[in-house]
């Protein structure tokens, strides 16, 4: 247990100050992706590939670069060949060889919107007339959308040569099938035949995007000697720094990357799209360059996360107990390796314990574009499965729903399926505050039903740096590597004023560029709050030892006589009321007399996250003469741990619930027969608007981490786990038809109502 | 793409259809510039001439004359809704028109530019239509007039001919018992393009007995239909359950959609008939309501 500061004492946490990112916000003055502008600017456009799957035979492009104003073009020619390998933990493996071909398309274009080459011009209208005139010559190739159809025999092979990993002994024939992976607990198949009960159901779920409202938008500026600086909108600018770094064979240290605001991001900015073409563009025309994503480009050649075909099959004894599971999870990755099913298959199960459980995934590349990370990435996909399944669980043995899943909870020291075991308490509290909601037992009214469901996410650690100045004014400035995506400038200052003792508004939190800061990792995973919080406490901790030096220096005194209490320095010890206490102010404006500036930076590789846990209800109300499903009720606990600031928790609850009704309702690509898509627009990627959303009511479940100083836990992205099953178990309440394939939207509910 | 486009602003009708059929390049009329704008923007059309017509006054008033409406080509759907005895009057058409885009959009889209931007799924047009309105158009060879149903003719497509604008519409005067309704059916609450549009316009004596009707609905065909046989449903009776179910049942008939992005076939028949028999109803309670 460390030194978890007791509530009562506690002035800053656990109250919800204004944002100080907020103002610039408010008035526009916030500096975003596209706002950053150089004198001697070049805009730069990218050409995509108009066809789902083809060979590039040939790129011509000297009429475009003849073009007055076109100052440089790239293909992928201009970026050197990387090395075949999957790097990092197999969960968020990267293959650079992989990711070159996704920035520029080499052999072959594989999705609709495949950037092919860049153009730099003087202006926007230029590089797009350039774009115009570059001819490329293209060998056509039949495409596959579908996960099941890409998994077919005879489905067309986006890379001719991928031969499945995971499986033993390896296939001699390729196919779309990148890897498979298995986990086991006990011995499903003997348990399931001890289950009195068993429920099988198959479901779907389509690709969702991100759907953040800034664009990706970069500017980059190279010197002649190799270095490159890029302000870009992203959630971890030192990623894009490794990233952009290797994709051009620059040594990191050359490369200084600034984290812009961000309009939003959600997984989405975790990786490089435009970086790498800004640098290249910019080494090669000796100017600043520029370039900003239409929404259709987003659409069309950022990532959404995957869709899936799923199987569930769950064998439960009368009273209740869950006796054996297993799922089969097929994710679409996209054009490229790496969908999150790994996490799908460890997510979908883990609130439970269950004894014997299996589950089986497949990574399955198609002609979409490649999937990025989103909110829990994998998570809510199996969560919709395995959630449903719950449900029909329930009924069939005429047990509450959430009763069902109380009694089977995962605690501390239940197995989980890949080895480890369930290291927090929270889940069955979170289940319990809401199943005490008033509102679970309020009555239903016509054509009306109730869902319930939970979800799991693993919540991050890791790699996060601070540095944090004293100011002579008795003010500190908190640098942290951490671009701020939800409010974790706020946060952070928090834990460095309740730390130090002075008051929030003396705390100014920054985003340090990074060649300013210590490596730190993406802002992702739900880890900042615990991580960079950490990191900013322990820092916060180094500055209190040397103000207490500094108070030692000043009184003369031994500085083991010294303690900080009340954000301020008091003799103790044989010392004790020899003088009258010095705040932080006053040791701060002694600075120079006392040793010269006050800074401590700090590192850490944080571990001891607890998992996220949420559990919702919904009500619907399905209209039986067109389908549409009405929410008119939500309310979502989640256990947060200690919630640092209380709005910003129930701020990323309601965030986590809307996005899930998008994902529940509406939200689906819509392709062609050629494998174009239809809706690259917020007016037809349908996601929820304002009046669509009912009040939704977040509970904040507090059960602390004991192995965080102030007992966070991150509480981004469990959220939206729970919200896809939620809604179909509701519309089954409603209607008495199962709905398993997402999104649920009108033509689909009526059809089901009609069968 | 970088061509020049010129961009006239006129004060007067005649000196607007001069530079309409005097250009000889891509002429855009330029109202309220809500779907324009956005083609531009999208490169689908590439105007070398714009002629913006919100200086003209005649295009952008609403006037009242022997009890009938004369509506502005380019009032916008704010104007309509602000202007009370005109939104008394034809509460379904003001209701259609409120329904299209934000508020941002609302204050500039124009029932002009809806119709003749001839977009199937236009939410003011199946109003505009069940309305009975009547087009006054100008052009070189003089004004003429035209039912509004005939000037859509198919997605983007109008029946204008080079140099002509429509300069307002006329509302026939409201008979005692008389009402109008509008109802589309979107995925999302608002902020959305009609699936299926239904306007209903209808008249009763004194007895509730319908004894005009006039239904038409949008986003099911090529253009918006002006369907007769489910007015025959209607009139000459008390739009009661049966011949409510009758005049769906014709509009559903009358239905021939494509499958697209926004919906498909059958669901777009079905609740055509649905948001029609709606539609028919809330006409129905205000004409009741109405002397």
């Amino acid at each position: 247990m460390n030194d978890i500061i007791s509530e009562k004492k506690l002035k800053v946490i656990g109250t919800s100050p204004d944002r100080p990112d907020g103002v610039p916000k408010l008035t526009g003055t916030a500096q975003y992706g596209a706002d950053h502008s150089l004198p001697g600017m070049l805009w730069a456009k990218v050409l995509r590939s108009p066809h789902a799957h083809a060979r590039l035979l040939k790129i011509d492009y000297t009429k475009a670069l003849a073009l007055p104003g076109v100052k440089g073009i790239i293909t992928s020619a201009d970026l050197p060949e990387q090395k075949f390998d999957y790097l990092g933990p197999e969960r968020v493996a990267q293959n650079f060889w992989h990711m070159t071909r996704n920035i520029l398309a080499r052999e072959k274009v594989l999705y609709e919107g495949h950037a092919i080459a860049a153009v730099a011009a003087t202006t926007s209208a230029i590089a797009d007339a350039a774009l115009k005139l570059i001819v490329v010559d293209y060998e056509i190739l039949p495409h596959v959308i579908d996960v099941e159809e890409a998994m077919a025999d005879n489905a067309p092979l986006l890379f001719e040569d991928m031969i499945t990993r995971g499986v033993t002994p390896p296939p001699t024939k390729a196919s779309n099938i990148s890897k498979r992976i298995q986990f086991q607990l006990g011995d499903p198949d003997s348990a399931f035949k001890t289950a009195e009960e068993i429920v099988e159901m198959h479901f779907k779920t389509a690709p969702v995007h991100q759907g953040y409202i800034e664009p990706h938008a970069c500017l980059a500026r190279a010197d002649q000697d190799g270095q490159a600086e890029v302000w870009s909108s992203s959630q971890g600018h030192f990623v894009i720094r490794t990233m952009t770094a290797k994709l051009l064979g620059m040594k990191t240290g050359d490369l200084r990357c600034h984290a812009s605001e961000i309009g939003g991001a959600f997984g989405g900015k975790t990786v490089v799209y435009l970086e790498p073409l800004a640098v290249a563009l910019s080494r090669k025309t000796g100017h600043p360059v520029k370039i900003t994503m239409t929404r259709e480009e987003v659409f069309k050649a950022s990532g959404p996360t995957s869709g899936a075909s799923m199987t569930i099959k769950i064998g439960v004894m009368r009273d209740g107990t869950l006796v054996a599971a297993e799922g089969i999870f097929k994710y679409q990755a996209g054009a490229f390796p790496g969908s999150p099913v790994m996490n799908g298959c460890m997510c979908g199960f883990a609130p439970y314990d269950i004894a014997n459980a299996r589950t089986i995934g497949y990574d399955v590349v198609c002609n979409r574009p490649k999937a990025v990370a989103y909110r829990a990435p994998g998570s809510p996909i199996s969560a919709f499965a395995v959630e449903s399944t719950m449900d029909m669980v329930a009924k069939r043995i005429g047990m509450d729903p959430i009763q069902l899943r109380l009694k089977n909870i995962a605690k501390i020291g239940t197995p989980l399926l890949w080895g480890a075991k369930h290291g927090h308490a929270g889940f069955a509290e979170t289940l319990q505050a809401l199943q005490k909601h008033p509102h679970y037992q309020s009555p239903l009214g016509k054509n009306q039903g109730r869902g319930v469901a939970v979800g799991y996410w693993f919540n991050g650690g890791g790699e996060s740096s601070c540095t944090v100045n004293v100011n002579e004014d008795g003010t500190v400035v908190v640098a942290t590597g951490s671009p701020d995506i939800g409010g974790s400038r706020a946060s952070t200052a928090q834990m460095a004023a309740e730390t130090l003792g002075i008051a929030y508004e003396g705390v100014r939190p920054i985003i340090a560029d990074t060649n300013s800061v210590g490596y730190t990792q993406a802002t992702g995973g739900s880890r900042v709050t615990f991580a960079t919080g950490m990191t900013v406490i322990n820092a916060c901790k180094k500055i209190i030892a040397e103000m207490c030096l500094r108070a030692a220096k000043i009184w003369k005194i031994e500085s083991e006589n010294v303690i900080w209490e009340d954000g301020s320095a008091r003799p103790a010890g044989k010392r004790a009321g020899e003088f009258p206490p010095l705040t932080f102010k006053e040791i701060a404006a002694k600075r120079t007399a006392t040793g010269g500036p006050i800074v401590a930076s700090d590192s850490v590789n944080a571990e001891g996250q607890a998992p996220g846990f949420s559990a919702q209800f919904c009500d619907v109300e399905v209209d039986p003469e067109t389908g549409a499903v009405k929410i008119v009720r939500y309310v979502a606990a989640q256990d947060v741990g200690r919630a640092i600031h209380p709005k910003y928790c129930e701020g990323q609850i309601t965030g986590g619930v809307v996005q899930g009704i998008g994902w529940a309702l509406n939200e689906e690509y819509i392709y062609n027969s050629a494998g174009r898509l239809e809706n690259a627009g917020f007016l037809d990627y349908r996601m929820p608007v304002a009046s669509d959303i009912p009040m939704i009511e977040a509970i904040l479940v507090e059960v602390p981490n004991p192995n965080h100083p102030y007992g966070v836990k991150g509480v981004a992205e469990a959220n939206i786990v729970p919200p896809m099953a939620a809604i179909a178990n509701a519309v089954h309440g409603a209607t008495g038809r199962r709905l398993t394939d997402l999104p649920m939207s009108p033509p689909k509910v009526l059809a089901a109502l009609d069968a | 793409m970088m061509s020049e486009m010129r961009f006239e602003s006129p004060q007067t009708l005649e000196a607007a259809v001069a530079l309409l059929s005097g250009h000889n390049g891509i002429t855009k009329i330029l109202a309220g510039g809500t779907d324009l704008l956005i083609q531009m923007r999208g490169g689908r059309v590439e105007p070398t001439l714009l002629v913006d017509v919100k200086s003209i006054p005649e295009l952008t008033s609403i006037s009242q004359n022997n009890g009938a409406f004369r509506l502005g080509a380019a009032v916008n759907a704010m104007q309509m809704s602000e202007h009370e005895a005109f939104a008394q009057s034809w509460p379904g058409l003001t209701e259609a028109a409120m329904l299209i885009g934000s508020y941002q959009i609302k204050s500039r889209a124009t029932v002009g530019g809806n119709l003749c931007n001839a977009s199937p799924a236009a939410d003011s047009v199946p109003a505009l239509i069940a309305a009975g309105a009547i087009a006054t158009i100008m052009g070189p060879q003089g004004i003429r007039e035209q039912k509004v149903e005939d000037i859509a003719t198919g997605p983007g497509k109008n029946s204008l001919a080079k140099g002509e604008i429509v300069l307002y519409f006329t509302l026939p005067p409201r008979a005692p018992h008389s009402a109008d309704a509008y109802l589309r059916f979107i995925p999302r609450t608002e902020m959305d393009i009609a699936v299926v549009g239904a306007g209903i316009n209808l008249t009763l004596n004194d007895k509730g007995i319908c004894i005009e009707a006039r239904v038409c609905i949008g986003a099911v065909a090529e253009k918006a239909l002006l369907v007769k046989e489910a007015a025959a449903a209607l009139i000459g009776s008390t739009c009661d359950e049966s011949a409510l179910e009758k005049m769906g049942a014709a509009v559903s008939a009358a239905c021939r959609p494509i499958d697209d992005k926004r919906g498909t076939k059958a669901y777009r028949i079905k609740v055509s008939s649905v948001m029609a028999r709606r539609a028919a109803t809330i006409a129905l309670n205000r004409a009741r309501r109405t002397h």
